[in-house]
């Protein structure tokens, strides 16, 4: 087994208060951080003034065929002795609040309908409905022509599915690049990656609901990343190296680490999902491929912070220091690279890479939960172990393999909660005929 | 704030089922981790194998009781089968990353509703326990301030950890165990000695898997139900602070780890939950006071790892790692 790069196994007991130190710190840090987020999650939207006696409620929005809102349409809801009313706002929404679930009769009063708007074909009125296992049962009238259902084509479906997994691809490969780097350069396997996921988007949402501007929040979150990342090396991670740790027992820290700041920010957060600002987009089409403007844009940053990453690698100093000390880095200390400052450097850079990553993951889903990082992590270790354990180059084509493999799947038939499973089980499968991934090399295995 | 009763509660996990079973699964892991130097981090995909083998083979098939479990330790020797051939051969973080994405695995597949048929998907099965309960040879009444079913299952529970610890405390003081420390002390070192390192490790996972997939059991028929959000990543975490608490390569380490575990899990609760009623923390909801357990948990994982990573009662020179 490898040892860290310090692998001078020197004990002191000033080392040891350092550690201790260092996570009372961080666990402070990270409350202080994820304050303002506890505050922005409490207030639920208001439900109207009108029904607000009921917990239950059917409700709907009615649009025509050119989506459209229809005001003033009336509809009332039976069951049982209760008949309850609703007529429908200027956006067009209607709302029945009713005293319990269970089985409804829903009328449409066809004569408020404007001039010209008749209900579309096979649309039944008055309908039966039953309650699911929420409180809300929104009912959907089509209007016009109707909704066709679209028999979406195979090579349609394929192609769509194609961009959007290579989306999906490209924000697991921005997580994965960090965790590839942090395990090339210190040897860690670090499952706490996920959380630093989380906390991106977790920031992102925090700041936004102290009202500052968007960018301003996605860039302190970025911010809030990177210290994150710092903060761990120093007050964690390089006492570890320093004390010589093993690689296994730092692992084993990470997932402790892990499950404290998965809980801190549940904490702070709380279990519910919340939505980042401008979450919910039509989709457009460009060309053949129809893509919401958020994936888009997900797919544009990636791939330019990716792009970055790989010529800030290859072409700069720093880049070539790292991917030595990745390669060895008793050699690289030795021919005068500072591998510490290099470590550091890599940990901010993971952190920062693993919140954008994050962001682009609240959009990608979409939502903001405490586990959303842990939600992703197998798959970013995927991702890795795809393209080869410590290989950069291979972080990305494994993760951006995972991510279309697993939009895929859907295409293929497989149910869309097994979506996962493929990506996992494929993992599985090329670590059987090729241990070393795509990109690793062969020494690096066994 | 009655701390009697809150004391109480604390006793009374000692011997609860589920620390029986977090005793037992625990144990496993020291087959594999404190033993073998296996890093298996998907024991709860073990115990998910044992007790949806079990409860989907009295449910689909009306099979007797031991039949059910026969299948149930088959299912988790086959999952090891799975996990080992893969990865074994490869350096040790490769098998952490199998199994844990092995588990997930087998959670994904029992939560998707393709299958809910089988499996129940998210809601999970339940009343599959009634041919175990039919064996309990006590009459009905009040053992211990328990009733019946309940002292039973706690027999069952703790005999099985019993009979474990027994079990590996014999193992590995035979010549078969002092290979398998050989291999976690330096694998090529006893692949020199002409030992087949592979299928030690293999026979080492089976094991430990086997443990897994009973405590799997015990885990569920004091519920009467099995639901997949049980069987989580966090299930196996708990499982490895429970082991690293006792000290990895003992016998009895994850026992005392797996009570340790409980124990304070409970007197935490029961004083924060008495804290906040009587009104003296009010910047903490009772949810809040959930998360502050685990919070505490994972810092206790770090800490542990950190400073006595031989745990309460392990050796430091029998450490998995240098």
């Amino acid at each position: 087994m490898r040892r860290t790069p310090r692998g001078l196994p020197i004990r002191r007991p000033a080392g040891l208060l350092k550690v201790w130190g260092a996570i009372a710190s961080a666990v402070v840090a990270l409350l202080l951080a994820a304050a303002p987020a506890s505050q922005a999650g409490t207030p639920a939207p208001t439900p109207p003034p009108s029904n607000q006696q009921f917990q239950n409620s059917i409700s709907g929005f009615l649009r025509d065929d050119a989506r459209r809102p229809l005001e003033g349409v009336k509809i009332t809801a039976k069951s049982g002795d209760f008949t309850g009313e609703a007529t429908s706002g200027a956006n067009g929404s209607w709302r029945i609040g009713v005293p319990n679930q269970g089985a409804w009769e829903i009328e449409l009063d066809e004569s408020t309908l404007p001039e010209g708007i008749k209900l579309a074909e096979g649309q039944a009125n008055p309908r039966n409905v039953t309650f699911g296992q929420t409180s809300n049962l929104s009912v959907i009238f089509a209007f016009g022509k109707g909704i066709v259902v679209q028999q979406q084509d195979f090579g349609q479906n394929l192609l769509n599915r194609l961009v959007a997994g290579l989306s999906f691809g490209l924000l697991l490969a921005l997580a994965s690049v960090g965790l590839s780097l942090i395990f090339g350069t210190t040897g860690l396997t670090n499952f706490a990656h996920g959380e630093m996921v989380t906390l991106g988007a977790v920031l992102v949402f925090g700041f936004s609901a102290m009202n500052l501007p968007f960018w301003l929040a996605v860039i302190l979150a970025l911010v809030g990343g990177g210290l994150l990342g710092y903060v761990q090396d120093a007050g964690l991670w390089r006492p570890l190296r320093r004390r010589g740790t093993g690689l296994v027992p730092m692992m084993i820290v990470s997932i402790g680490l892990a499950l404290a700041v998965r809980y801190i920010i549940q904490f702070f957060f709380g279990g519910a999902t919340q939505q980042l600002p401008f979450a919910q987009s039509a989709e457009i089409q460009i060309g053949p491929v129809s893509i919401s403007p958020n994936n888009l844009w997900s797919l544009i940053i990636s791939a330019v912070v990716i792009a970055l990453i790989g010529v800030v690698l290859l072409k700069t100093r720093l880049g070539k220091a790292t991917r030595a000390v990745a390669d060895n880095p008793a050699l690289a200390a030795a021919s005068g690279i500072d591998v510490d400052s290099v470590i550091r450097i890599v940990w901010i850079t993971g952190g920062v890479l693993a919140s954008l990553g994050g962001i682009l993951w609240a959009y990608y889903r979409p939502g903001v939960t405490f586990d959303m990082g842990s939600q992703i992590l197998l798959l970013i270790f995927a991702g890795v172990t795809l393209g080869g354990l410590g290989t950069v180059f291979g972080a990305l084509i494994g993760s951006v393999i995972v991510g279309i493999f697993v939009e895929l799947t859907t295409v293929f038939g497989l149910a869309a909660d097994l979506k996962y499973v493929g990506a996992l089980f494929i993992m599985i499968v090329v670590l059987l005929f090729r241990p070393q991934g795509i990109l690793g090399r062969r020494e690096r295995v066994g | 704030m009655d701390f009697g009763f809150i004391l109480f509660s604390a006793a009374a996990e000692l011997f609860s089922p589920t620390t029986a079973a977090y005793a037992l699964a625990a144990l496993g892991l020291a087959v594999h981790f404190g033993y073998s130097g296996l890093l298996n981090f998907g024991q709860a995909g073990f115990m998910a194998v044992g007790a949806y083998g079990f409860a989907i083979s009295t449910l689909s098939f009306r099979v007797p009781f031991f039949v059910g479990l026969l299948i149930a330790v088959v299912c988790s020797v086959l999952f090891a089968l799975v996990l080992g051939i893969p990865t074994l051969r490869l350096r040790a973080d490769y098998l952490a990353i199998v199994t844990i994405a092995a588990a997930e695995i087998v959670r994904y597949v029992v939560t998707t509703n393709q299958l809910t048929s089988v499996t129940g998907s998210a809601n999970g099965l339940a009343a599959f326990e009634g041919g175990f309960y039919t064996m309990n040879p006590f009459p009905e009444g009040t053992y211990f301030g328990m009733n019946n079913r309940d002292f039973f299952i706690r027999i069952v529970g703790w005999g099985l950890v019993a009979v474990g610890c027994v079990l590996v405390w014999l193992l590995m003081r035979s010549p078969w165990g002092r290979v398998l420390k050989g291999i976690r002390e330096d694998e090529n070192a006893v692949r020199s000695l002409g030992k087949n390192v592979y299928a030690h490790k293999m026979q080492s996972l089976v094991i430990g898997g086997i443990f897994g997939a009973l405590a799997g059991m015990i885990f569920t028929l004091p519920r009467g139900a099995v639901q997949p959000a049980n069987y989580g990543t966090e299930l196996t975490f708990f499982l490895w602070t429970c082991l690293l608490l006792g000290g990895m390569a003992t016998v009895l380490g994850p026992v005392i780890g797996a009570m340790i575990f409980w124990v304070v899990l409970s007197l935490t609760q029961g004083v924060l939950y008495g804290l906040i009623e009587s009104g003296a923390v009010t910047w903490l909801t009772t949810v809040q006071a959930g998360q502050l357990r685990y919070i505490l948990v994972g810092v206790a994982l770090m800490l542990l790892m950190i400073f006595r990573p031989q745990g309460v009662f392990g050796n430091k020179k029998e450490l998995a790692f240098a």
